[in-house]
């Protein structure tokens, strides 16, 4: 395996008394798509808000891309540019059309001039599927839509890597389709994403690994047919066990 | 400085006067308060008819007390009715200027709250027998007060902080005392004083309030 | 003479009218300034205090909390006082056109800055992240993204409190400000006469019920929703 692009090593997070994540591992390749799954509340999304330090681990410690993110001396600001999240419920700005969502970041962060971001943001909305609806705003698309302007607005910003945390749990099933189709594409263009998510097709078709984690601990990991069929550990063939009945 | 804003002997001096305007600003707001929430109830029930003959003098008449200052009204009724021979005395126009200006306010409140009230209580309530009275009273007013209750208690702490435009027409409150205190004197130190008192009277509203109010928008 | 003649007679005295006028007039247009100063210097300072709020600077933070707690707990027209009688013991003698633009001024801001933050702290946690992970700096996250947010929410509050401070101009009339209520006093004073009342009545009329059905109509646009 070549150098790893995400590298977090033994992190630990507190929120006041409870131990949320106790000992955290994960190194993620480049053109890598790890999926991580694991019950509610056992840490995923506290570990995917560390791999851009919206959370700030208590311990340990969490390189991309060869920045390290909790070093003083480190941009926060330059090295998210890199780094793409996606939020279960969009976080769209309300106040601004599709193409000012995507637009915000280029012009202010990455110091575009303003015709620059316009081409770059209708580009990335045309890589979801969007450029017709760059003039609606957030309240005027649809989930599905509002979810796929949140993805341009990551990608617009050419990230080395990609975190998803859950992006289609708060979608109808019907929409679900078209969001994944994006994150598809994504992968085959060789973005490295590391995605937090229920959808067990998507990571039986796409997925290079799953990460099982309970109570703050990675408890199990490897290609998902051994994990989805032959899990080792009693508390993943539990869990498997049980979305496999829904 | 100290002896300018604090000073002990002054504050010795005036402090029966004070109280004494302390008192009266109590009393005061203990009539104003009931009488601006009865003229905001009769104006929210008012309200409930829907008829445009009702409906537009009734918003022309809380518009018209929204836009005109307390102070002029209170004044427009001391210094004009005594030239149609009618001496209220300060504590009449205060009395109906109150009536009249923070009715407005508190209509305005408590009719939101009544029309934040589902009409499905309304219906459950009549389904069960009970009058229109009934239910206004006993089903529809609880829950609106209640989801109103921080307008409501906001607007009670202007109307607190209003009573001390009674100065204005020699009605002997807390910032009248003061400034008589102030002007026998030849010392700020009465209006600090009584400033230090309308503080503590107030803070522990102020605060409670200012959560209120954030935890309603957080929510909203 | 008829009884309602006389009631002409003494509320629209057309003499005393034609004769004080002008000073009514003289009252609006310090009314106007006063309430112009008020509103622009009041709004402006609160919301900067909110911004700095955000900031987050623990100790700063409890002082500006209490100084708007002081600022809402007191009626203006002891604010008033308190600077038009007080600050002349220390050698600073405000005007009271001065004394009253400070005081509504002080008094806007606390209650701007209260609003202001309300509406900064009701924008969705996720919209500060969102916006972080596309590497928005705090400031540039407050300006660009929570604050538009917030101004709209903040609009309906605002406006209604910004009226009713604003008719607080009539204080003025109390530290001998000569703004419509003390021009149009002291015109009474001198006529021995209510009509110049009745025309300061129709001044403040005339300035603020365009105002308040304005504000109406800025209420229901901006009405609270999602
Ligand atoms: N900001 C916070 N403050 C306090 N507790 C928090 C905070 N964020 C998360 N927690 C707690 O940390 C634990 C782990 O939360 P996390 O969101 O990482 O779980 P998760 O695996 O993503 O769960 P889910 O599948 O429900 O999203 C939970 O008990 C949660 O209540
Ligand atoms: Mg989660």
């Amino acid at each position: 395996m070549a150098a790893p692009i995400i590298e977090a090593r033994a992190i630990h997070k507190h929120f006041g008394a409870l131990h949320v994540l106790k000992g955290v591992d994960l190194q993620v390749a480049e053109r890598e798509l790890v999926f991580v799954i694991g019950p509610s509340g056992s840490g995923k999304s506290t570990l995917l808000r560390c791999l851009n330090r919206l959370e700030t681990p208590d311990s340990g410690s969490v390189v991309v891309d060869g920045i390290d993110l909790l070093a003083r001396a480190t941009d926060i600001n330059r090295a998210r540019q890199r780094i793409g999240m996606v939020f279960q419920s969009f976080n769209l700005y309300p106040h601004m059309t599709a193409l000012g969502n995507v637009t915000l970041a280029l012009r202010k962060v990455a110091g575009k001039t303003a015709a620059e971001a316009e081409a770059l943001g209708l580009a990335a909305l045309d890589r979801v599927g969007l450029r017709d609806r760059a003039g609606h705003t957030p309240g005027q698309l649809s989930g599905g839509q509002a979810q796929r302007v949140a993805i341009a607005r990551a990608i617009a910003l050419e990230p080395r890597v990609m975190l998803f945390d859950e992006p289609t749990s708060a979608l109808d099933p019907e929409l679900v389709g078209s969001v994944l189709a994006v994150m598809r594409e994504l992968r085959q263009d060789g973005m490295t994403m590391v995605v937090v998510s229920h959808e067990m097709g998507f990571a039986r078709a796409a997925a290079d690994r799953v990460v099982f984690m309970d109570d703050g601990q990675i408890v199990e990991q490897g290609a998902p047919a051994a994990i989805f069929e032959a899990p080792r550990e009693a508390r993943t063939r539990a869990f498997i066990g049980q979305i496999q009945r829904h | 400085m100290l002896d300018t804003f604090f000073n002990i002997e002054i504050m010795k001096a005036a402090w029966p006067i004070l109280l004494a305007g302390l008192g009266n600003t109590l009393l005061l707001s203990a009539t104003v308060v009931p009488l601006g929430l009865l003229g905001g109830l009769i104006l929210a029930l008012l309200a409930r008819l829907r008829s445009p003959w009702v409906r537009w003098p009734l918003m022309a008449w809380v518009d018209f007390f929204r836009a005109f200052p307390p102070l002029v009204l209170l004044i427009f009724l001391y210094a004009g009715l005594p030239f149609i021979g009618l001496e209220l005395g300060g504590f009449g126009c205060v009395a109906i200027a109150f009536f009249l200006n923070t009715g407005a306010y508190y209509g305005e409140i408590l009719r939101a709250g009544i029309d934040s009230v589902p009409t499905g209580q309304s219906e459950a309530a009549r389904s069960t027998g009970l009058s229109a009275t009934q239910t206004m009273a006993w089903v529809i007013l609880p829950q609106a007060v209640r989801n109103v209750l921080p307008d409501l208690m906001s607007n009670t702490l202007e109307v607190v902080k209003l009573t001390a435009l009674g100065s204005v027409v020699a009605m002997p409150e807390l910032l009248f005392q003061a400034r008589q205190a102030q002007s026998l004197t030849y010392n700020p130190t009465p209006i600090v004083v009584a400033a230090l008192i309308y503080f503590a009277l107030l803070w522990p509203l102020v605060r409670l309030l200012s959560r209120l109010e954030n935890r309603a928008l957080r929510a909203g | 003479m008829s009884s309602w003649e006389r009631f002409l007679d003494t509320f629209f005295n057309a003499r005393v009218m034609a004769k004080y006028w002008p000073d009514i007039l003289y009252g609006m247009w310090v009314t106007i300034e006063l309430a112009v100063l008020v509103v622009i210097t009041g709004i402006a300072s609160g919301l900067l205090l909110a911004l700095l709020r955000a900031a987050g600077i623990r100790p700063v933070n409890w002082l500006m909390i209490f100084v708007v707690d002081v600022l809402r707990a007191l009626p203006p027209l002891v604010i008033i006082v308190l600077i038009y009688f007080g600050l002349p013991s220390v050698d600073i003698a405000p005007s009271g056109f001065v004394s009253t633009w400070a005081a509504l001024a002080l008094v806007l801001m606390a209650f701007s800055e209260e609003i202001f933050w309300s509406g900064i702290t009701a924008v969705p946690r996720g919209q500060w992240e969102a916006s972080r992970s596309t590497g928005l700096s705090f400031t540039q996250t407050l300006l660009f993204v929570v604050l538009p947010q917030a101004l709209r929410m903040t609009i309906p509050p605002l406006t209604s409190r910004t009226i009713a401070i604003t008719k607080g101009t009539a204080l003025g009339s109390v530290v001998a400000v000569s703004e419509i209520l003390g021009q149009a006093s002291s015109a009474v004073s001198n006529s021995y006469n209510p009509s110049p009342l009745m025309l300061g009545a129709a001044a403040y009329l005339v300035l603020f019920i365009p105002v308040v059905v304005a504000g109406r109509w800025v209420e229901t646009r901006f009405a609270w929703k999602k």
